[in-house]
């Protein structure tokens, strides 16, 4: 099975401390460090477990700057056969419909029996996959959960509300947005990407994809991200004083304002 | 302002989710005083009581009825949206788990723009709407403009938007037979249901978390009780599992679970570094420790000084009476 | 003196000489026993290579030490003292053995310096050894058959118990003293019936009692005797010859070579693959074990010594605890799939040869049981034959995360590592946070030093003691004593990484490096001359794997030279409470310092200190580990550091020190859990002297 996955380079949330810059305009980029999307990882590893199975090859794909091709390098120390980067600046600031119009057409440039991208990144909006399968007029699922093959068919588990399992058929080709702890990634050691480090990574710009640089990038976005701000929230914790039945009222209050209570 | 609202309304068990009211809340804000009509997808029984829960907040109800609706597939759903949806309409989802499967595809088949997970909506200027989102895990927020001239999908976090009370009395409208010959290439199989006591805290968004203030295994059931009542799962701290009055999986710390809840209330935990490790995305903190020094309160957000195990049952008893 | 019996080599049996038999038994046994070594050696010289013979001096010490004086036998009392009988008989009853062989083609035989007066000396202590060989063995025998002692057991898991093949061993050795002393006595009994004897019998011997025995007899029943003895002694000694290579006791052929090329390194962990630089690693195929011939010949030798004695298991907290380790079984399973895939007489069915090629991991080893490990060395300072386990433990986590296999909770701590410096993800810049807070700093300056501040002494602080809201509490108070004692010192701040001693142990070898030249260049920038650690864990790698960096020593060392210097002096308890001190694994068993941190504590006037007898020193029980152990715990039933409050519990503490902060993190968790908080508590060695200055 040839599959393709879309990753993106972001910033790893476990090991940051996420503030906003002084004016706002994006979060503290200094100190930062980054990763592979942690879902994206999650579908990389689901592709290779899928490819050892059935044989066929994995490849990765990443739209960003020459400092993308890390994470395409680490997804292949994994286990991925191929990586492409695009890379372009006319693709900078691009919306949802940006990078999926971009990355349909990298896709329609080969030939893929199964497209994965992670079901969401801590800066996204987990709406890729279901538009680049809409732009390919695919069948899609999200939030997938577990995979298994059936010939020319896919069932594939969905992680639904209250820890359900919504269990579809599914057509290949088609697109899956992979849900975290469909599997347990391999661990990937800074051997493993030395490893990799010599391979060829194919750079594909607008022109190379046919695309129209004003139908992407700032021009074409129509959803934008003006600033950023923190949301409120108290200094240290604010101690509730009063009789047993003051106290658990107050909170009560607190906790439905802040979703506490279902 | 003549732009058309809808919005899609999920259904479980008869019943109306409670994201249908919100979404006729949050089509207020992009315009007040616009007829907000609902779209209701379903068959037989279930649906016409659906339908008629709803009337009161939407000044038209489209039913389709038909047995490919039984259960929402994302894929025949859009496919009949595309065909019922006038040009240029703004789509109202609940950003839930049926919102996220349909909300992107629906956005491009619709020509339409998408806008995901929205917290609050500040309002349209020239057909330019401003929302709220978050990023990282609540950590911060972002104002997002979204150009609706050729019309939007918003997807609308659930209990971001406050329902309110009205008796608008809508019309239900049977559009049934718009679904006919739609087919999808996606197919529904089966609902698995999670197993007993499996509970992934990792996905939980309220978490009631015990730790060493709860000094007995058989005063768990105090934590549990309330956690019934908020609709929240029972985590705790590694001591718990060390007594294995909890199961590992339970257990929120560095050598346990990392959770991202909304919300969490940390029960007799003194807030140890390994277990404060293990908790990210910064919920709202509450802690009750009869410690007045426990490091605890210096994360938390909501302090109560008091025995955990007097002071949870009033709360839990509280609770129960508001909901009735 | 004439015997008056014919000797084996001119016996006659139904006219065919028997001497003949005497050559033939000989021969077919040694040329059987060196077929089967070579075969045994098979899998060593497919194996990776090994240092083995420099430093011949220390070797020869620890040879003559652990091997010829059995120095770490008399732990284990009764069964030590056993085997030191044996081993003692053995070394005693060889040169007989070797001349009975003789014997039997060239009568009379004996070898050179072993007649006249020496000869009959050797005699006696022969007599005498044989004697206590076979009451050793019998006693071994009842106890290993009968009162199987809990170490010997074999949990159906890990496959078979041995006590069948040690009991017939016994048995073995048994027939061997036997029969050479019914041939020693047979002639000394023809004799004493013609009259005297001019040998020296002692009485209580077996010798002794056979001649009792013998005497009686007829002349042509002794004969027999005679020489069934003697032709029971060559067969059993030769065939006891060939089995040996066959089981656990192939540890009476191996056991002292292991001794000689056991590592003399404590400390540090092997590299790679030795003869391989760091800049070379990259070349490197594969890392780790992966197949058992991955494994250095040296390890494939331990496997074949281990004598099943159990005794590392026994000490092996992560056995204690129920997980899923047993080092013992570590060696028995390697040994078991080595003969399995080495046979001695078949070749190997085909699909074995592949078996043999295979990962070890999920075939004979599990994951699990490899993550178990927190390399403690309890099982290596206990082993007789010094058998080497975190190496090879080390090894198979080499291959798994070269495999990728990694738990996921282990996983982002790496990640953590790998980009921040530390396990927790946390900011670079925070990691001297700790200096900064308002009381600290008014009474105690930390400077931080880089190419432009330097001072004599670098404190290196590492992760959890810089990032830890409790731990950063041994920093300020190692920062007090060294300021009390004028030392001129700073720390790295931010150039300063993890030390990575954990992540060398988890097998991330790689990414140990890179931590290790980041630090070691910051450290020679710093300029200063020597390094202190509070952190034991920071204090071995520093100290045992860090190359051309100052002299590093632990805080309690400097503590005591100050004492000692009269630069400090401690105020009296006043408290009146009973302390025991805790020994760190990183401290004690893998540094030697066991003394340091008593002569500290002691050094306060008033203070009462008691031991953990039996679970002190070298016999110190892990805390549950440190470092990434935080991280990741295998399935146990119980935690190891409720079991060392116990102990400290029943050693009548009342506050136990120690001086590393990972021991702090267990042993703190363990008190709360144990219920055991207001009766219990526990102090860093740094805490209670800070809390002492004048």
């Amino acid at each position: 099975m040839e599959i393709l996955v879309c990753v993106k380079r972001a910033p790893d949330t476990l090991e940051n401390e996420i503030t906003v810059n002084k004016d706002g305009t994006n979060i503290e980029l200094e100190d930062l460090v980054y990763s592979v999307n942690e879902w994206d990882n999650y579908a990389v590893e689901e592709a290779i477990q899928i490819k050892d199975k059935v044989g066929g090859s994995v490849t990765v794909v990443t739209i960003g700057d020459e400092e993308a091709e890390e994470v395409l390098r680490r997804e292949m120390a994994m286990g991925a056969d191929k990586g492409i980067l695009i890379s372009d600046e006319a693709f900078e600031n691009s919306d949802g419909k940006g990078i999926a119009s971009i990355l349909k057409a990298e896709i329609e440039k080969g030939k893929y029996d199964l497209i994965l991208t992670g079901a969401q990144a801590d800066d996204g909006a987990g709406q890729i996959g279901g538009m680049l399968a809409a732009m390919l007029d695919l069948p899609y699922a999200s939030l997938v959960n577990k995979i298994d093959i059936a010939g020319e068919k896919l069932t594939v588990g969905r992680e639904i509300e209250g820890g359900v399992q919504e269990i579809n058929e599914i057509e290949l080709p088609c697109v899956l947005s992979i849900q975290t702890g469909i599997n347990e990634p391999r661990y990937v050691g800074i051997r493993g990407i030395r490893k990799v480090a010599s391979v060829e990574i194919p750079v594909h710009t607008a022109a190379d994809l046919g695309l129209d640089a004003s139908a992407v990038g700032t021009s074409g976005a129509k959803v934008k991200k003006l600033d950023y701000f923190i949301p409120e929230t108290g200094e240290g914790a604010e101690i509730l004083t009063g009789s047993q039945e003051e106290i658990a009222e107050k909170l009560i209050e607190l906790l439905k304002a802040k979703g506490g209570i279902k | 302002m003549s732009r058309q609202l809808f919005a899609y309304i999920t259904h479980k068990n008869s019943a109306a989710d409670d994201s249908a009211f919100e979404l006729a809340a949050a089509a207020k804000k992009i315009d007040a005083n616009a007829s907000v009509t609902a779209i209701v997808t379903g068959k037989g029984e279930d649906l016409t009581k659906v339908c008629g829960q709803i009337t009161s907040a939407f000044a038209k109800v489209w039913k389709i009825d038909g047995d490919a609706f039984a259960y929402p597939n994302a894929e025949l759903i859009r496919a009949m949206l595309v065909k019922i949806l006038p040009e240029k309409s703004i789509t109202l989802l609940a950003h839930d788990t049926f919102g996220m499967d349909l909300g992107p595809g629906l956005s491009v088949k619709l020509n339409a723009s998408f806008i995901s997970d929205v917290v609050d909506i500040e309002g349209v200027k020239s057909d330019i709407l401003k929302t709220i989102r978050q990023e990282y895990s609540g950590q911060v927020s972002t104002h997002v403009s979204c150009d609706i001239t050729d019309g939007a999908v918003i997807n609308i976090r659930p209990g971001s938007f406050k329902p309110e009370e009205t008796s608008i009395g809508g019309e239900i409208e049977d559009k049934s037979s718009e679904a006919e010959g739609i087919t999808a290439k996606r197919k529904y199989i089966e609902i698995i249901e999670a197993e007993i006591g499996d509970v992934d805290i990792t996905k939980s968004e309220i978490l009631v978390s015990v730790g060493r203030g709860i000094e007995d295994e058989e005063n768990i059931e105090i934590a549990q009780e309330l956690a019934d009542a908020m609709g929240a799962d029972v985590s705790c701290s590694r001591p718990i599992v060390d007594a294995k009055w909890l199961e590992k999986s339970r257990q929120v710390g560095t050598s346990g679970q990392t959770v991202k809840p909304k919300v969490y209330l940390a029960l007799g935990i003194s807030g140890s570094f390994q277990h404060l490790g293990g908790i990210k995305g910064s919920p709202f903190i509450v802690a009750v420790n009869k410690n007045a020094k426990a490091p605890i309160f210096q994360v938390a957000d909501i302090g109560i000084v008091d025995d955990l195990l007097d002071f949870v049952p009033v709360l839990t008893e509280k609770i129960e009476e508001l909901k009735g | 003196m004439e015997s008056v019996l014919i000797p084996p080599a001119n016996a006659e049996f139904f006219g065919i000489s028997l001497k003949i038999f005497g050559i033939l038994i000989p021969m077919a046994g040694i040329l059987l026993f060196l077929y089967i070594i070579s075969k045994r050696l098979l899998p060593l010289q497919q194996a990776q290579p090994n240092i083995g013979t420099d430093r011949i001096g220390e070797r020869i010490v620890a040879f003559l030490k652990v091997g010829i004086g059995q120095s770490r036998h008399p732990r284990f009392i009764t069964a030590g003292i056993i085997h030191i009988i044996i081993f003692a008989g053995f070394l005693i009853l060889a040169l007989n053995s070797i001349n009975l062989v003789i014997v039997g083609f060239i009568p009379g035989f004996t070898l050179p310096g072993l007649s006249g007066n020496v000869g009959s000396l050797y005699i006696v202590l022969k007599s005498i050894a044989a004697t206590l060989v076979l009451i050793a063995c019998i006693v071994a025998m009842i106890r290993r058959g009968l009162f199987t002692p809990q170490r010997y057991k074999a949990p159906e898991k890990y496959g078979h118990d041995h006590t069948a093949e040690a009991v017939f061993v016994l048995a073995i050795i048994s027939v061997l003293m036997i029969t050479d002393a019914f041939f020693e006595a047979a002639p000394i009994a023809e004799h004493l019936k013609t009259g005297v004897t001019e040998e020296l019998i002692i009485p209580g011997t077996i010798t002794w009692l056979f001649i009792a025995i013998l005497k009686n007899a007829s002349s042509s029943a002794v004969q027999s005797l005679y020489l069934i003895s003697y032709f029971i002694h060559d067969i059993v000694f030769f065939f006891f010859l060939c089995f040996l290579p066959l089981g656990k006791h192939f540890h009476v052929i191996t056991g002292l070579l292991n001794i000689f090329f056991a590592k003399l390194n404590k400390g540090s962990i092997k590299p790679v693959k030795w003869g391989i630089s760091e800049d070379q690693l990259d070349d490197l195929e594969s890392f780790g074990v992966k197949k058992i011939t991955d494994f250095t010949w040296k390890h494939i030798l331990d496997f074949y010594s281990c004598a099943d004695c159990g005794r590392c298991s026994d000490r092996c907290p992560a056995n204690r605890v129920k997980r899923p380790l047993s080092p013992r079984f570590i060696s028995i399973k390697a040994r078991d799939y080595i003969f399995d895939n080495y046979p001695i007489f078949n070749a190997p069915p085909k699909a074995d040869a592949e078996n043999a090629d295979k990962m070890l991991i999920g075939n004979i080893f599990e994951e699990d049981e490899i993550w178990s490990c927190t390399t403690c060395g309890a099982c290596e300072a206990e082993c007789p034959l010094l058998i080497e386990y975190i190496d090879k433990i080390v090894d198979l986590r080499r291959a798994m995360v070269d495999e990728g296999m990694v738990p996921q909770s282990l996983q982002k701590p790496l990640g953590a590592l790998s980009k921040r410096g530390n396990p927790y993800g946390k900011l670079e810049k925070k990691r001297s946070d700790w200096i900064k807070e308002k009381d600290f700093a008014a009474e105690c300056e930390v400077k931080t030093l880089s190419e432009k501040q330097s001072a004599d002494i670098l404190y290196f602080v590492d992760s959890i003691t810089s990032y830890d809201d409790r731990m950063i509490l041994i920093a300020r108070a190692t920062s007090k004593i060294l300021n009390a004692a004028s030392i001129n010192f700073g720390i790295l701040g931010k150039a300063e990484k993890d030390s990575g001693n954990e992540v060398r142990r988890f097998g991330e070898e790689m990414l140990f490096c890179e931590l290790k030249d980041q630090n070691i260049e910051a450290i020679l920038k710093s300029g200063a001359t020597s390094i202190v650690a509070s952190d034991p864990h920071a204090f071995n790698t520093l100290k045992n794997e860090y190359s051309e960096i100052p002299k590093v020593e632990h805080i309690s060392e400097i503590i005591l030279r100050q004492l000692k210097e009269g630069k400090l002096t401690l105020s009296p308890e006043t408290v009146g409470k009973t302390y025991v001190y805790h020994d760190p694994c990183y401290l004690g068993r893998h540094n030697n310092i066991y003394d340091a941190p008593r002569e500290v504590i002691d050094a306060i006037p008033n203070i009462k200190r008691v031991e953990m007898t039996g679970n002190c020193k070298d016999k110190s029980f892990c805390c549950g580990g440190g470092g990434l152990m935080l991280f990741y715990e295998p399935e146990e039933e119980m935690r190891m550091g409720t079991i060392r409050v116990q102990m400290a519990k029943e050693a009548s503490a009342n506050v136990i020190v120690t001086a590393c902060p990972f021991c702090m993190v267990n042993i703190e968790d363990a008190i709360k859990t144990s219920g055991l908080e207001g009766e219990m508590e526990v102090i860093d060695l740094a805490e209670l002297i800070a809390n002492h200055i004048k």
